[in-house]
């Protein structure tokens, strides 16, 4: 097995998803060409904008700054699944209700890095949020509201006792 | 697809590692998160990348005979939480936030870090500054090389092309040591424009065996020699102005070489207050 194209089996949003792959293919072009997922942005490509940020694993990564080779055998979660099994929803409204988004390019990943966070436990400070998504570059909304959206939802969150 | 093309082998083993790295032109792949970002740019075009992702008994925090070992595929996110790191390589735990943002910890690794050896990188200035060691596997077999040794250029080490980082060994901290870290960098995460890790024993009211490692200074992580004998005799004003010996940074897209003297002057203040804390 050294060569420049390779069969995977990756589980995308809980679906087994067979490919042929060229080893150079990132792990976002391969969601976005092959498997039609184009809720995972292309932003710089290497790995300073967040833009293409997706759960292997359970971890939150750059789409960019891993090869979809590498996936063989790994579970893959993006904005599509998550968004179906309603694991943030209130994430989601919350982001609506404050106008957290005007274009909307960077909102998958940050909706990801933030339900990493939030994920967590507990109410976490601005400052933590602020740091948490330093990685996640916005250039139009700003991040007063998104950080005011995933404040609330932490707050919410916490209040219901895990119950959402 | 940006990347130049290149075929992809994934290693079952450190031995199998060498024996695919005999390829000319191959590299090794760890997290990625510097590598991949320069294939994306055809900055690198390697013919074979060599992933060691699957190599078992390389992600492992071990103590033993008062030295902490951190393998090489550990990484950053593992590390960060790690309660013997913080415990007993609290300079290792202190520098770990500042390392790119989660998503790039969830994914990069010790070692790749400390074998790529950006200039600007935080941990190569942490295992300088805590006179660490790097385990090596190569063709002609295991060995150990010296953070003092080990950083040679700019991305250069003393690793040949056909050798593995496979851990870093580092003193494990006993009740005397005093540590020390700070930077500044534009946007948290991003790589500093100057940086400072620094060790220390305490004696009494003395400072013992201190070692200042800059980042962001220079082609490799840099020793603040004239620096760390003025602190050890406590004379931080004079420790700040030998700095002008001790480091001799070029400018850089970030900042003239004057204002990053300044600024490793700032930071030094900063740090020599922590070296005198007790760790709680």
């Amino acid at each position: 097995m050294n060569a420049r194209v390779h069969d995977i089996i990756v589980t995308v949003n809980g679906e087994e998803t067979r490919a042929t792959v060229d080893a150079r293919k990132t792990l976002v072009d391969f969601l976005r060409e092959d498997a039609a997922l184009t809720g995972s942005h292309v932003g710089c490509e290497h790995g300073v904008c967040g833009a293409c940020s997706v759960r292997v694993d359970g971890a939150v990564v750059r789409g960019c700054l891993m090869l979809a080779v590498q996936c063989d055998g790994a579970r893959v979660d993006t904005i599509e699944g998550v968004t179906d099994t309603d694991e943030i929803t209130d994430l989601q409204e919350a982001f609506i209700a404050r106008n957290a988004l005007q274009c909307g390019y960077c909102t998958p990943g940050m909706l990801l890095t933030a339900q990493e966070l939030l994920a967590a436990g507990g109410v976490p400070t601005r400052e933590q949020i602020r740091v948490h998504l330093s990685g996640n570059y916005c250039r139009c909304t700003g991040y007063q509201a998104i950080v005011d959206a995933v404040e609330a939802v932490a707050k919410a969150r916490h209040s219901s006792q895990g119950i959402r | 697809m940006k990347p130049a093309p290149f075929a992809y082998a994934k290693a079952r083993s450190v031995a199998h590692a060498i024996e695919l790295l005999v390829d000319d032109d191959a590299r090794l792949l760890a997290g990625g998160q510097s590598l991949i970002a320069t294939l994306n740019m055809r900055l690198s075009h390697p013919a074979l990348l060599v992933d060691i992702n699957g190599v078992g008994g390389l992600d492992r925090i071990a103590s033993n005979n008062g030295h902490i070992e951190i393998g090489a595929l550990v990484r950053h996110a593992q590390a960060e939480r790690s309660s013997e790191l913080a415990r007993r390589a609290p300079l290792i735990a202190l520098a770990m936030p500042h390392i790119g943002h989660p998503a790039i910890r969830n994914r990069g690794t010790i070692g790749g870090s400390v074998a790529f050896a950006d200039p600007a990188a935080e941990l190569p200035a942490c295992v300088l500054a805590l006179g660490g060691e790097m385990t090596i596997a190569g063709p002609q077999g295991s060995r150990i090389v010296r953070a003092d040794d080990f950083f040679k250029g700019l991305f250069e080490t003393a690793l040949t092309a056909r050798d593995v980082l496979t851990a870093i060994r580092i003193p494990a901290a006993g009740a005397d040591t005093r540590v020390g870290f700070a930077e500044f960098a534009r946007r948290h995460g991003d790589y500093a424009m100057v940086g400072l890790a620094a060790c220390a024993r305490a004696d009494g009211q003395r400072l013992r065996d201190l070692r200042l490692a800059y980042f962001g200074v220079g082609s490799t992580p840099v020793r603040a020699h004239h620096a760390e004998q003025a602190l050890t005799d406590r004379d931080i004003d004079a420790a700040v102005h030998a700095l002008a010996q001790d480091l001799k940074p070029p400018d850089d897209v970030q900042a003239s070489g004057a204002v990053k003297i300044h600024l490793a002057g700032v930071l030094l203040r900063r740090v020599a207050r922590q070296l005198d804390q007790v760790p709680s």
